[in-house]
């Protein structure tokens, strides 16, 4: 258990630069969701962390401490890999004694905590069972196990539910979070998949193309993105982007597509009269009804409860809307947008924009 | 009606084509049975016969009555015309030179092709490359400058003479490197953070997952050790330390006197046990080494 400090970390292999100065403060105990997508530098970060990679400049403390220069074993840390990087040749039970052995535990403290551990996560049926001879959950289980009976500073979590079925990841998901929260142990875990970012981060941290776009909590990044890239990122079906102008005064915006005018209800945005924005809208807050957006309705799929209707403005832009009920059709219909859900990005730079700002 | 007709008809034509496949695999089998396995009957009864009987020139296909003399004669005094080194001695030479040839080879190869995968060091490809390179050179080029060093260093008419030339192996190294490219890196970096430094990685992951491998690889350097004979037959001259490899060969005379065909067979059959008992006992290994990687 420890706190977590990232200053400025910057790594480029050789000409490539994958990170562009990262930084990020865990305090004790926290679940932090490092999420973004495939390629934007997650694992190279994590794998900073643990000391598998250097860092080409900048600063890892763990607990206070300067990582500078230790070797992954005098970090403390614990890994948990995506294809669960299990000895093939060792049963479960030496799986997750290894890194006790190495460390010199006595055998009977070693049997102690893997019991312990596996009681924890259930496995304590397959503790003399070989990898092959286990399930897909199972072998994260161990892999998890592993982690656990080393008591570490952080655990380390690179995209651990990746190659399982839909089903078990949900199960898993919900495991592990109850796991940390009841261990306590300070965690980083990397994923591409929103959902879990959302569902297991006490913060997330959204990554772009090697920069931390967004560090917030998880309702705080749905409920005002930074920019626009969170804000396509996080939310399913991900949120509409309507390019618009400022109105003379900035109390609105007037569409692009249809000239349709959009009052601000937090109040008037900063800026000359025909400022380029984006209008962010999710496809969940928009409501059948007059007055609003005219949409030509391509596909609508039925959720059972709910419906997600894809479709095209006048000027041919995508829109997607997630309406309640089941009974939509293909066709010409008006989407009203109630303004106080709108979300005002810079036309140029992608940044939020507060009122007044 | 005719649908059950139709059926018993589609039955009856899937049961013939078995057959038939069945025939074609066992004719198959058959004649690779005979080509293999008759010059080795042939040794075998020509084993159990009296000298004069394949003297003759007649070639014998059922077992004489000689069996238990033949091969005393062979495992204790020798035969031929010099009534060469017994076959006792012959074969626990032979085998000293081949285990220590399999193990050597083994043990070089696994570290250099470990060194050449794991570690990042300066000139790394040189090396690699320097090691592949040698592959080019067959033993019989370098014999003659190798043979110098040996007399040099004082190892003439030695086991170890006998033996270290044989052992650098460009091949199993570069097998070794192979095998050892489809080792995850998350092994690697799991040891890491487990803490086990390079050894350690090379004892308790490399190692196990390499079993196979090793098994396979022991086998037919096993083999291929048994059967040298242009280097044995240069660097020693000890009647002691001869192989029997080299001693059958030696037993066969110019033909300015009777071969004792009995007694050479019988030492021949002697020379095929060790290596047969080799295939044998690591069967099981050698099959699943040459056809699986075990992941
Ligand atoms: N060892 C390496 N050598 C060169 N490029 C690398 C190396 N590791 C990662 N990269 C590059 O860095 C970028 C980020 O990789 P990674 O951190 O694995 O992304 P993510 O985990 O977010 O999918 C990728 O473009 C990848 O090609
Ligand atoms: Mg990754």
């Amino acid at each position: 258990m420890a706190t977590l400090t990232l200053r400025d970390i910057k790594k480029s292999f050789g000409a490539t630069h994958v990170l562009h100065g990262v930084d990020l403060d865990v305090t004790d105990g926290e679940m932090i969701v490092i999420v973004g997508a495939s390629g934007c530098g997650k694992s190279t970060l994590l794998r900073i962390v643990a000391g598998l990679e250097t860092e080409t400049s900048g600063e890892v403390l763990i607990a206070g401490q300067s990582m500078k220069g230790l070797e992954p074993a005098d970090r403390d840390v614990a890994m948990v890999f995506q294809n669960y990087a299990l000895y093939p040749h060792m049963s479960v039970f030496q799986n997750m004694a290894y890194g006790l052995k190495i460390r010199g535990l006595p055998k009977d403290q070693i049997q102690h905590r893997v019991d312990e551990a596996a009681g924890l996560l259930g496995i304590g049926h397959l503790l003399q069972r070989k990898p092959r001879e286990l399930s897909g959950g199972q072998r994260q289980r161990v892999a998890m196990g592993r982690a656990i009976v080393r008591e570490p500073k952080l655990f380390l979590f690179d995209e651990p539910l990746s190659n399982l079925d839909a089903k078990l990841r949900v199960e898993l998901r919900a495991e592990i979070r109850r796991l940390q929260r009841r261990l306590g142990v300070t965690s980083l875990f990397v994923t591409h998949d929103q959902v879990e970012a959302m569902t297991l981060g006490d913060r997330l941290v959204v990554m772009n193309a090697g920069r931390a776009a967004q560090i917030a909590t998880p309702m705080e990044i749905w409920e005002r993105p930074a920019d626009t890239y969170v804000a396509g990122f996080i939310g399913s079906p991900s949120m509409n982007l309507l390019h618009a102008t400022l109105e003379a005064g900035g109390a609105a915006a007037i569409l692009d597509a249809g000239g349709l005018r959009l009052p601000f209800a937090d109040g008037p945005r900063a800026g000359a009269a025909g400022r380029k924005l984006i209008i962010g809208i999710r496809p969940e807050h928009l409501r059948p009804g007059q007055g609003g957006l005219d949409v030509m309705v391509e596909l609508v799929e039925p959720l059972g409860g709910e419906s997600v209707l894809h479709g095209k403005l006048a000027d041919g832009t995508p829109l997607t809307a997630r309406l309640p009920g089941a009974r939509y059709e293909d066709g010409a219909t008006q989407l009203a947008l109630p303004t106080e859900s709108l979300h005002v990005f810079d036309g140029e730079t992608g940044k939020r924009i507060e009122a007044g700002g | 009606m005719s649908v059950t007709t139709d059926a018993t008809a589609l039955a009856e034509r899937t049961r013939r084509r078995q057959f038939r496949e069945k025939i074609v695999t066992h004719v198959c089998l058959l004649a690779g049975i005979l080509i293999f396995v008759f010059p080795i009957y042939l040794t075998l009864i020509g084993s159990t016969h009296d000298v004069n009987t394949i003297g003759r020139g007649d070639v014998p296909l059922l077992p004489g009555a000689e069996a238990v003399a033949n091969y005393t004669q062979a495992w204790g005094a020798g035969g031929g015309r010099y009534m060469g080194t017994p076959a006792g001695t012959m074969l626990a030479n032979s085998l000293i030179m081949a285990l220590c040839i399999a193990v050597g080879k083994i043990a070089i190869s696994l570290t250099s092709a470990y060194a050449v995968v794991f570690f990042r060091f300066p000139l790394r490809m040189v090396f690699f490359w320097l090691i592949f390179i040698t592959l080019m050179l067959p033993v019989e080029v370098r014999i003659i400058p190798t043979f110098q060093v040996m007399v040099d260093l004082g190892l003439t008419n030695t086991m170890a003479g006998l033996v270290i030339p044989l052992i650098a192996s460009a091949t199993a190294t570069l097998l070794f490197r192979q095998f050892f490219l489809t080792i995850p890196d998350e092994y690697v970096e799991a040891a890491k953070i487990d803490g086990a430094g390079p050894i350690r990685f090379f004892i308790d992951v490399v190692l196990p997952l390499s079993r196979t491998n090793i098994a396979a690889l022991f086998v037919i350097l096993f083999i291929y050790g048994w059967n040298q004979y242009l280097w044995p037959l240069l660097i020693v001259n000890d009647r002691s330390l001869e192989t029997v490899v080299v001693g059958l060969t030696k037993m066969i005379g110019t033909g300015d006197q009777q071969n004792e065909w009995n007694v050479i067979m019988a030492t021949a059959v002697f020379a095929l046990l060790p290596p047969v008992a080799v295939v044998v006992f690591m069967q099981r290994w050698f099959v699943k080494g040459l056809t699986e990687t075990e992941k």
